[in-house]
């Protein structure tokens, strides 16, 4: 499925994923293939990204999720750097 | 007849002052592209969050966000966003100009009360309000080294607490839209409280989202990140047509201080050869005399 995840000063990622574990503000969940509609708020935590090569963690500020028909947008306020 | 060293003196200095105003033309160009290239990067976002705001919001109607409420105007903060330096034309000009236009139309009743409130972002409205002894709660001059989300949030915060506790009860946002290098739209927006204007146009969309946690929650969440990039959106909208304006108005003055560069040297020219031509004919009668005793 397609993953992009959007900040207001630039897209961070956006590419093909298999799945991505984001932090919801009602506990953490993972979005797989074919999850249904979903929108829900985040919280500050680590987006956690798998795909064909490999892990990536991007710890995000508060932000926002929207699944449909496979496309998956993460709107995060800010990235933190670690 | 213009004295000679007078014109070159003249020449030497436009010549200085055409180079500074290429230089900062070619500095402006490079500004105006990064300005350009972070509203590309933010659009993506704005759109999607006023995408899911709206799909939200469609049947959502009576609103419960303390942003979306109107109240009666009591207080009102104006926020006139201009630049910090000057040499952009008319710019900061028009900025101000129809910043005060507002005013006097909208809120001449709050001015003479002093419940009118001014939020200057930019040296140059916040040189212009406190001169005018204006109620000038706040400057951001820091804001454009380095203008990003983050520090746009920080103001953008300011301005929702300050509605929320009530210290204005409405918030309006006068700054130049960027539409391309030579043309700015001057715009004045309402920022708080939020207008409702997206939801009509978006009702048409319908997908059975599952909503985490709730509807009233995502959208109380939302409500605050749609004003933030809205503020954003103007505070980069008016960066870059800063330097749309100051490179317009710097190629302007590039080409003026060659025009007048043309005509100083011409003058120049005819001095220098009236002076040879005055020699010559010093010399010639000289001789003449000499030749004739």
């Amino acid at each position: 499925m397609q993953l992009d995840i959007l900040t207001p000063d630039k897209k961070i990622f956006s590419g093909e994923v298999t799945s991505v574990q984001v932090p919801g503000t009602k506990g953490s969940f993972e979005v797989l293939n074919d999850h249904a509609p979903i929108i829900s708020t985040l919280e500050k935590g680590n987006v956690k990204v798998k795909s064909k090569d490999g892990v990536e963690i991007f710890t995000i500020s508060s932000g926002v999720i929207e699944v449909l028909k496979n496309k998956v947008t993460v709107l995060a306020e800010s990235l933190i750097q670690e | 007849m213009a004295n000679l060293k007078e014109v070159r003196l003249r020449i030497a200095s436009v010549n200085s002052t055409q180079q500074i105003t290429k230089a900062m033309k070619m500095v402006s160009a490079a500004k105006l592209k990064r300005a350009t290239d972070a509203i590309t990067q933010m659009r993506p976002y704005a759109n999607k969050l006023k995408e899911i705001l709206a799909n939200l919001s469609a049947s959502l109607e009576g609103s419960a966000s303390v942003f979306a409420t109107e109240r009666e105007v009591k207080n009102v903060l104006v926020v006139v966003v201009t630049s910090n330096r000057g040499l952009a034309g008319a710019f900061n000009a028009n900025a101000i100009k129809t910043a005060n236009l507002l005013i006097q139309n909208k809120y001449a009743a709050h001015r003479n009360n002093g419940t009118l409130h001014i939020l200057a972002i930019g040296k140059k409205a916040q040189d212009f309000y406190t001169k005018n002894r204006m109620n000038v709660i706040g400057n951001h001059n820091e804001l454009f080294n380095g203008l990003n989300f983050e520090t746009s949030t920080r103001i953008a915060d300011v301005i929702m607490k300050g509605f929320e506790e009530g210290q204005w009860d409405r918030v309006e946002v006068i700054y130049n839209q960027f539409k391309n290098a030579a043309v700015q739209i001057l715009t004045t927006e309402q920022l708080l409280p939020l207008a409702k204007t997206e939801s009509a146009a978006a009702s048409k969309q319908n997908t059975d989202y599952i909503l985490e946690p709730s509807q009233a929650e995502i959208v109380e969440e939302l409500i605050p990140k749609s004003i933030k990039i809205q503020l954003y959106k103007a505070l980069l909208d008016s960066y870059a047509s800063e330097h749309g304006a100051r490179m317009t108005s710097m190629d302007k003055a590039t080409d003026n201080a060659g025009e007048l560069l043309k005509s100083l040297r011409l003058s120049y020219n005819q001095a220098r050869q009236a002076a040879i031509t005055n020699e010559i004919l010093e010399i010639v009668s000289g001789a003449n005399a000499l030749s004739a005793q």
